[in-house]
């Protein structure tokens, strides 16, 4: 890479111990450790409350009433009421979000386990007993990610429309699939790279066998790296529209589709909406807090640790 | 390079001498060693790329599905209209525009929101979380939001908060604003900047907190300005973070269908590629033509791409040596 980094000294200096004394986190001993640091919380805070107005918005907001809602100047200290939550649930439609939330449900926890049936071995055909060539292969896991879901999407809807498989809510699980597994991949790599070569070669020289191996030595260290995956690939797979929309009609419909179906022209719906967009994303916020460690690791491939 | 030799030290012994026994047991293990690989491959190929040679074939025909008697092969007419019609031009510029503003406005916010957090003060965790929440609200329900919630024109927060702040100096004609009939890509750019922001603080903040501090240190006891570290130390230090998480966040945001969808329909010249292509085959029915408006933005992702591969690369060998 042309990047030359100017920190690291790059010649006449041995290499490991080079690498060594970099301290990968921030010494206790920095220089003037309060400066400017009431300023920069003051900033930090103001801008983190600026980010999360909407996200409060929306919270406040799914407890008021309709005509509380929709008033201008905004009612902040009106009343609360769970109107808007027992609405969204069908109180007075009859309309009921609970089967396209169960078939998100469906289709991200299936997604999410068969990515990593498949995810787990392939990583570790990459990282603990690599193939030959590893990095070609993933570099087209990679590259699968980078075409576009609408470049596919079109021959992936005939084909289901003919197979029988269009509102089949299985179907959208596979195809979730596929849209997560070159990540899971990627993640998988770098969370199975961080088993020590030594333990791995300790454990065949004490002759321990591939699934001890896997059970004694692999799994402890990877198991918090299999969960962030999971978690990612459960939010990435709730998240998803475009293909839903596509591929699921009436029976098969996921909760994305419910919420964009659901905003109607009559009346005031402001409270229901922001109830419907709490409900919808409470999941994806506990998943995503809940792998919260490891979610900079996840996102960015295992780029960044 | 030491990602190489540790792991052709994971490879094992493989120095067998080239005997015919050995090179027909040597093919085993190879195969062996490329067995796990294999089911989520095949997978992959299945589902991703087949789709895809479907894609390039249709793209090459002449094929409305409401009219079936005029199909047939059509060579380039799909390509030309895609590349001519003002439609599907705009949403090319759309895309572009889209993409380049939100990944750079959302780097910037993030490199400013990362060195804030990069300090100590209080409730520097808290303030990390409220951050961070607003990547993990689902993509349609942050549009919907902000569509009803934030820039309604009659009673969405903006507006709201202008008569608010007006009714304090005791004005009765706050200024109001129509982002979303005014300037609706703009509307769909702020939201999504909102969205991303949070996921490049992150990659950067993790970035800055791997900075070796010594330097830092030995610069500024050499007398060096918060601006010169800033400039000389941290900035090249960020800058493959700086590229990953562009091109990361480019790889997403060029496919974003959410909030296009959902806060202008593609009105308004909103329409990006991915919409346009979703409404070509989708209410329009025609399949050649959005087939090859397809294979176009692969084309167009593959470009960028060949650059996103090698820098993702290079900073996970560099992470993967350490």
């Amino acid at each position: 890479m042309s990047t030359l980094n100017p920190t690291e000294p790059r010649t006449s200096v041995p290499g490991p111990t080079a690498l060594n004394i970099t301290p990968r986190r921030r010494g206790k001993s920095r220089m003037d450790p309060t400066r400017n640091n009431t300023a920069a919380g003051i900033a930090a805070w103001l801008l983190a409350l600026m980010f999360a107005v909407p996200v409060l918005w929306m919270i406040l907001t799914s407890f008021h009433s309709e005509t509380d809602a929709a008033t201008n100047p905004p009612s902040i200290a009106a009343g609360l009421t769970l109107d808007a939550y027992k609405e969204f649930f069908g109180a007075s439609s009859g309309v009921s979000p609970w089967p396209s939330l169960i078939n998100s449900a469906t289709a991200s926890i299936f997604s999410t386990v068969l990515v990593l049936l498949l995810a787990i071995p392939a990583a570790y055909a990459l990282s603990i007993r690599p193939v030959k060539k590893w990095t070609d292969v993933m570099f087209f896991f990679l590259s699968t990610k980078m075409m576009p879901v609408v470049a596919a999407v079109l021959p992936l809807y005939l084909f289901a429309k003919n197979a029988g498989a269009l509102d089949n809510i299985w179907f959208l699980g596979l195809m979730y699939t596929s849209m997560n597994l070159p990540i899971a991949v990627w993640m998988m790599r770098s969370f199975l790279d961080e088993v020590p070569v030594e333990m791995l070669e300790a454990a065949q020289i004490d002759g321990a066998g591939l699934l001890l191996t896997l059970r004694k030595v692999v799994a402890p260290v990877a198991m918090p790296g299999i969960a962030a995956t999971a978690l990612i690939c459960f939010i990435f797979s709730w998240n998803e529209l475009l293909l839903a929309r596509v591929l699921t009609g009436v029976v098969a419909g996921t909760a994305p589709v419910f919420l964009t179906g659901f905003v109607s022209s009559q009346g005031l719906f402001l409270a229901k909406v922001c109830a419907a967009a709490v409900v919808v994303s409470l999941p994806v916020l506990f998943a995503g807090f809940a792998a919260q460690d490891k979610l900079v690791q996840g996102l960015s491939l295992g780029a960044v640790k | 390079m030491t990602t190489a030799t540790a792991r052709v030290s994971r490879h094992g012994s493989t120095t067998a001498k080239p005997s015919r026994d050995a090179k027909a047991r040597e093919r085993a293990l190879a195969w062996v060693r490329r067995a796990p690989l294999l089911p989520a491959l095949i997978f992959l190929i299945i589902v991703t790329q087949l789709p895809f040679v479907v894609t390039l074939a249709i793209s090459f025909m002449n094929w409305n599905s409401l009219s079936p008697e005029t199909t047939g092969f059509a060579g380039f007419e799909n390509y030309v209209q895609v590349l001519t019609d003002p439609y599907f031009l705009q949403a090319i510029v759309t895309t572009i525009v889209m993409t380049v503003s939100v990944v750079l406005a959302s780097l910037l916010l993030g490199l400013g929101l990362a060195l804030l957090l990069d300090k100590k003060f209080i409730g520097r965790g808290l303030a990390r979380t409220l951050l961070i929440a607003p990547f993990l609200v689902v993509p349609v329900a942050a549009a919907l939001i902000w569509k009803h919630a934030i820039l309604n024109p009659v009673y969405g927060l903006i507006n709201g908060t202008l008569t608010w702040i007006w009714s304090l100096f005791g004005s009765d004609t706050p200024p109001q604003t129509d982002l979303l009939s005014s300037a609706p890509l703009l509307a769909i750019i702020i939201s999504l900047v909102w969205q991303w922001t949070p996921f490049m603080m992150l990659i950067l903040l993790a970035g800055l907190q791997s900075r070796p501090m010594d330097t830092v240190e030995a610069a500024q006891m050499d007398g060096a300005t918060p601006w010169a570290i800033f400039r000389h130390l941290t900035l090249p230090h960020l800058r493959q973070y700086l590229e990953l998480g562009g091109l990361l966040g480019a790889i997403y945001i060029v496919q974003n269908f959410d909030a296009v969808f959902t806060l202008t329909s593609g009105g308004l010249g909103t329409a990006n590629l991915p919409y346009a292509i979703y409404e070509t085959f989708y209410y329009a029915n025609e399949y050649g033509l959005a087939s090859a408006a397809g294979v176009v933005v692969v084309i167009g992702t593959i470009i960028v791409a060949t650059f996103a591969l090698r820098t993702v690369f290079s900073l996970f060998k560099k992470e993967a040596a350490r």
